[in-house]
């Protein structure tokens, strides 16, 4: 089977667990938030309220889709597309697993290693600012663009500790290329300690990773940060104007965000596919990839676990904690690696 | 292939400096340079620059141009009203442009008549450590003035939006 | 269509951005699209840059492009509070009306 045929059976099937993914996220997350704060969840639509997603999803496609009048009417409609197909992007670099033979052809259980593979995520995450920026720009009024000019500013200000914290493991590993990232922490210690990114010398990433999730947080606009976006605050934020399926399209964006910078946690710090004991993925194919998941899966069961519990943070606190607290400990992070790398490596 | 995707993306990176020049609205000219950027990084990635590519949307991309976009925002100053230029810029701009880049043009082609054409893999050394290594041996200096620089213009970028708040 | 690009097409694709960039800067009248205009111009000489970095198989090129981009974003902070600053006292973005200091 040729590259080209291959490449775009992965990505469909890629594509097509994702979407699947996005809709019972939410279903999960709201199971999971409710059980939290002690009441059911939605359980009546279907079989433990399995069909919600699919009744929401009705409901938004047959809501009414409007555009507010003096709304820029291109960049109103390109913001939610911008904004899914960004956080769509990074999903392709991201290995779920090792190198397998499925029916005869040998592939990797990845749609793409790039060299460059962290800083092509960091980029696109980059650019997802301009998703909420030209949503609330083009809506014309000014609940969105408070809540678009203030989600933009946070999202910038948290890319530095977690562009930062994203460095220091990279450093350990000695490679750009997320597959690569996941062969370095392929050993164990004394026969059975996993050498993740997390427990291995010279420097266990605890803090790193500590950092990582808090500004992973922000760059996907959740609680404690969703000030951009609260209810409470500012109506809606960036999508107040947004209705109908583009309004489904920004939501499925911030899952979509949300399960991309999972995975890239899981692999830069949680060892990506590999056990936690050696021989436990004995199973080709289904194996690496339960591992993934369940690492990824505890991730977003904190990102879930966190919005239940913890009050948003106010705009200044928010900022006042970016840039006074998270970017010196990130950069203390990256020095302390960086010079225990040198001294041993 | 490469050639297709080379004229492609040229094509579009063609028209979306076009749109930068020509449309009356800030927003719009920003959002023409990002497509501008976008397509010179796919370039590129072409011309073997792995770094580069995924850098120029790092920083040109994602970072610079957010900023313009916050202040086109923040300005809030709505589309440009046409101006009474010049006279003699409306007569001579036109053919002065024409005859740049035709010089420019001219001096290209004259320039590299035989030499081998680009194919993507031609050139493998644009690695991250292929780049880190220059930058850290032989362009130390540089890059030590330049960090220096960034401060600067942090500290003066500050310097000239601080508010007293009195 | 050959099947590898000549060199030469990518130097004319930096030299039409370049003009571009040019026209911009000399055309238009707000403040932030003649900014845009340099950073145009800016890219159009990393492209440059990159194409010969091709050519002769030397990272160098590349290096410069990388300093080229700090460079372009410590300009862009520093010229857009500026633009900031003239705007909270003029007003106005036009750049003709920015002429006090003349005559």
């Amino acid at each position: 089977m040729n590259f080209y045929l291959l490449s775009v059976i992965k990505a469909a099937v890629v594509v097509g667990v994702l979407m699947l993914a996005l809709l019972y996220l939410q279903w999960i997350e709201r199971r999971v938030v409710a059980r939290i704060q002690v009441r059911l969840g939605p359980n009546r639509v279907g079989p433990w309220g399995l069909l919600q997603p699919i009744a929401d999803s009705l409901k938004l496609l047959l809501k009414e889709d409007l555009i507010p009048p003096g709304a820029n009417k291109a960049l109103y409609v390109l913001a939610p597309f911008l904004a899914i197909t960004l956080s769509l992007i990074s999903i392709s670099v991201v290995p779920f697993g090792p190198r397998v033979t499925v029916a005869g052809v040998p592939t990797w259980m990845q749609l793409a290693d790039l060299n460059v593979g962290v800083i092509l995520i960091l980029a696109i995450s980059s650019l997802t600012v301009y998703g909420v920026v030209l949503a609330g720009w083009a809506s014309n009024s000014k609940y969105p663009l408070l809540g678009a000019l203030r989600a933009s500013a946070q999202m910038i200000s948290y890319e530095l500790p977690l562009g930062l914290t994203v460095a220091a493991p990279l450093l350990m590993s000695n490679t750009l290329s997320l597959r690569g990232i996941v062969a370095s922490q392929a050993h164990y210690y004394w026969g059975f300690f996993p050498a993740w990114n997390v427990f291995r010398g010279p420097f266990p990433q605890l803090i790193g990773a500590a950092v990582f999730t808090v500004a992973a947080f922000a760059e996907t606009n959740r609680v404690p940060f969703d000030l951009p976006e609260a209810e409470t605050e500012l109506v809606a934020g960036f999508h107040t104007e947004y209705s109908s399926m583009k309004f489904a399209g920004f939501f499925m964006a911030e899952y979509s965000n949300m399960i991309t910078i999972c995975c890239l946690g899981t692999v830069l710090f949680l060892g990506g596919w590999l056990p936690p004991f050696p021989g436990l993925d004995a199973v080709p194919f289904v194996g690496p990839l339960f591992w993934f998941l369940l690492k990824t899966g505890v991730l977003l069961f904190i990102f879930m676990w966190v919005r239940a519990t913890m009050p948003r943070l106010r705009y200044d606190q928010l900022m006042r904690f970016a840039w006074s607290f998270m970017f010196p400990v990130a950069m203390a992070n990256l020095l302390i690696t960086a010079l225990l790398v040198a001294w041993v490596g | 292939m490469t050639a297709i995707l080379f004229v492609l993306f040229a094509a579009v990176a063609i028209v979306c400096g076009i749109n930068v020049v020509l449309r009356k609205h800030p927003v719009e000219s920003a959002l023409a340079l990002i497509g501008t950027m976008a397509s010179l990084s796919v370039i590129y990635l072409q011309l073997g620059a792995q770094f580069i590519a995924a850098a120029q949307v790092f920083v040109y991309a994602g970072a610079i141009m957010v900023l313009f976009t916050f202040v086109i925002m923040l300005v809030n100053a709505g589309a440009e009203e046409k101006s009474r230029g010049a006279w003699m810029a409306r007569l001579a701009g036109g053919p002065l442009l024409v005859a740049l880049i035709a010089i420019l043009g001219f001096v290209v082609w004259r320039a590299f008549p035989g030499s081998e054409g680009v194919t993507f893999g031609g050139y493998t050394g644009g690695t991250a450590e292929n780049v880190g290594r220059a930058i850290f041996t032989t362009y130390l200096l540089p890059f030590e003035i330049t960090s220096l620089l960034v401060l600067i213009a942090i500290v003066g970028a500050v310097v000239l939006g601080y508010k007293e708040l009195d | 269509m050959p099947q590898s690009v000549p060199l030469a097409w990518y130097l004319a694709l930096s030299a039409i951005l370049f003009t571009l960039g040019v026209a911009g800067f000399l055309f238009r009248r707000n403040l932030i699209t003649m900014f845009m205009s340099i950073e145009l111009m800016l890219n159009a000489v990393n492209l440059s840059f990159v194409a010969f970095s091709y050519h002769f198989k030397r990272v160098d090129g590349q290096i410069f492009t990388f300093f080229v981009m700090v460079v372009a974003a410590a300009e862009a902070a520093v010229g857009l509070a500026i633009i900031l600053t003239v705007f909270k006292n003029r007003a106005t973005l036009h750049v003709d009306e920015v002429a006090s200091m003349k005559n």
